[in-house]
């Protein structure tokens, strides 16, 4: 579903190469934790992916379904069935959640050609993936991510992928901020979603989200490439030995 | 008594100061200084003289304008206007103009819970010269909003209306100008707010070629609060100048200010905002604030903060700031497949909105985020 070859990308304003020759493929139904230590290049592929411009590709491709998303802006991408979940949320003051919500329900349906959602249905909806991820109605009548907490902002991610279902979830370091019950919920949530139509890419820094997320493959970024790839057992080698020894048998 | 003139005067003062007056001094004063240039201070960013290229030479009886986004309002029936102030001062040309020409207007008291539905002092609504003064009391205790629509065509037009809000009273008035692209409009609300009483003013500019909109606030009772909400949308040409002369003159007053501008194209906005504090006016917690989206690089937006304070335990404070659409936001909205210039109006709206929720009216929040919606449609 997802493939990505020798992709290198720099930081636009300059110049500096953070994606060196990067391949890596995610298959439908498949959950690929992406691991790392700082300064790798993780959160640089999650924005690649959702087409943020302050990067540029060089050479190299994404194709997703087969087709090449580079060109498309963030909108059309995400119309497309990407979706990336941030690290950290954005607070835009003065949008309140439930408006955002449905803007952006409706801007998807419609480049699929679809019919905008009635009110009541998207109320219903948005009720039900809410109370799966014990979020307060109340929340959502808020400014988007203003003044929510850490946990908080995490869960509206999570119920944005819930409502937005899409066909690759891009999860980045979605478990920093959290504590344990905020980290179980979250977890639940994205579990949830699992479907065979689906894939996943969960950046993490850390085993512990791979406890509650259990990933189909695991692979091993270090300076903008991918340097070993494995099971769900890789993960647990890196958080007994750390990244050194990994490292060192790559170079 | 003739005047004569000392200055060559403009096409524009000559017709204007041709019209029929209801009072020769005070026109006789205009016309021998003019409409005011940019060497008076506090016409600086608005040099009328310059500014107003024509004024029609027709002067029809104006018609009642649409009131259908303000159902459920008591519309109020303009009579003959009321009486105007007797001395101005030097650079006060609305005022000058509005009491030679004004001959009808609205007057209304408010007294008691008058809170079930706002009053609408309707627009008059003419291509030719229309002038209105309103005279609104609002009697001790009294509670209740006011809004004042402006929606001439191709128009030239002052309104004068003096406020007073007794005691205790919690009043709130919206001046919502919808005049079209051809028309200049100049408006002034003088103000006296009594003890304990609170004034909320909420101003919506979304229209008009030349537009200033003066308010004079005399914060004159112990424990009053005077609030000021501004949205300026200034479209390619517009000029949009509003103008605050605020007043604290006995201790523990409060006043805040919050205006939004968004201006496209080759829009030129004006915030002036002076706050004076007398000398025994402690206590006195005034803010000031002037955000504005510069949405264009041929637009401009200038905004003049003033304060004069002669009391020495007061906490005064302003600030502005001016930004194009913040990049992260945008690219927050577009990640979850908001297209970009939805996410624009996204986010435009949601700039402005924040300030509509104060007038604490809803179905005057939704008539006035229509008309904001519409703005944004036509302009974003």
């Amino acid at each position: 579903m997802l493939e990505i070859k020798n992709l290198h990308a720099r930081i636009e304003e300059d110049g500096t190469e953070i994606i060196r020759g990067l391949s890596l493929s995610v298959k439908q139904g498949e959950v690929a934790a992406i691991m790392g230590p700082n300064g790798s290049g993780k959160s640089t592929l999650s924005y690649i992916l959702a087409g943020r411009d302050d990067y540029e590709v060089t050479e190299g491709e994404i194709l997703f379904n087969g087709e090449n998303i580079l060109e498309m802006d963030p909108a059309e991408r995400a119309a497309t069935g990407v979706f990336l979940a941030f690290q950290y949320p954005v607070e835009i003051p003065g949008v309140p959640t439930m408006t955002f919500l449905k803007t952006a329900m409706n801007a998807q349906r419609k480049a699929r050609g679809e019919e905008e959602l009635p009110t009541p249905d998207f109320i219903r909806l948005v009720k039900e993936a809410a109370g799966q991820l014990k979020i307060d109605m109340n929340m959502l009548k808020r400014p988007l991510n203003v003044g929510f907490s850490g946990g908080e902002k995490k869960r509206a991610e999570i119920l944005q992928m819930a409502l937005l279902n899409p066909q690759l979830c891009v999860l980045d370091e979605t478990d920093s901020g959290l504590d344990i019950d905020a980290l179980k919920i979250v977890s639940e949530g994205v579990n949830a979603l699992r479907a065979e139509n689906r894939g996943f890419l969960v950046i993490t820094h850390y085993q512990r989200l791979l406890e509650h997320i259990v990933p189909d493959k695991v692979h091993v970024l270090y300076k903008g490439q991918i340097i070993k790839s494995g099971d769900k057992s890789l993960a647990l080698e890196l958080e007994a030995n750390g990244y050194n020894d990994i490292i060192t048998q790559a170079a | 008594m003739t005047v004569v003139p000392m200055i060559k005067h403009t096409a524009a003062e000559e017709t204007l100061f041709g019209i029929e007056s209801q009072n020769d001094d005070v026109l006789g004063s205009l016309k021998a200084s003019g409409l005011p240039r940019r060497c008076i201070e506090s016409w600086h960013y608005t040099d009328l003289r310059t500014l107003l290229k024509a004024v029609p030479a027709t002067t029809i009886d104006p018609e009642v304008g649409d009131v259908a986004m303000f159902t459920g309002c008591n519309l109020l029936e303009a009579g003959d206007a009321p009486a105007a102030a007797s001395d101005f001062s030097d650079d006060d040309a609305i005022g000058k103009l509005n009491a030679s020409f004004a001959t009808k207007g609205v007057e209304l008291s408010i007294l008691g819970d008058a809170s079930g539905s706002p009053f609408l002092i309707p627009a008059m609504v003419s291509n030719g010269t229309t002038h209105t003064r309103n005279a609104v009391e609002a009697g001790n205790g009294a509670q209740g909003t006011v809004i004042e629509h402006h929606a001439a065509v191709e128009g030239f037009s002052t309104t004068v209306t003096n406020l007073s809000v007794g005691d205790d009273a919690d009043i709130t008035y919206v001046i919502s100008q919808q005049t079209d692209r051809a028309s200049t409009h100049l408006g002034q609300i003088n103000v006296s707010i009594g003890e304990n009483a609170k004034l909320t003013i909420f101003i919506l500019n979304a229209g008009g070629q030349l537009i200033r909109q003066e308010v004079n606030v005399t914060v004159a009772g112990e424990g009053a609060d005077f609030q000021l909400r501004g949205v300026n949308l200034i479209g390619d040409d517009q000029h949009i100048d509003v103008t605050m002369d605020l007043h604290h003159s006995v201790p523990n007053t409060e006043s805040e200010e919050i205006l939004r501008n968004v201006v496209v194209g080759k829009g030129h906005g004006i915030f002036q905002g002076k706050i004076r504090v007398v000398q025994i006016a402690q206590k006195t917690d005034a803010k000031m604030a002037c955000n504005t989206l510069l949405l264009s690089d041929d637009g401009n937006f200038s905004t003049k903060p003033e304060l004069e304070i002669f009391a020495d335990d007061v906490l005064c404070g302003h600030g502005a700031t001016f930004a194009d659409i913040e990049p992260s936001y945008m690219f927050y909205l577009m990640s979850r497949g908001i297209p970009e210039r939805e996410a624009r109006a996204l986010l435009i709206k949601g700039f402005v909105d924040e300030i509509v929720e104060d007038i604490n009216n809803e179905a005057l929040e939704s008539a006035m985020v229509d008309v904001i919606d519409s703005w944004l449609d036509a302009n974003g």
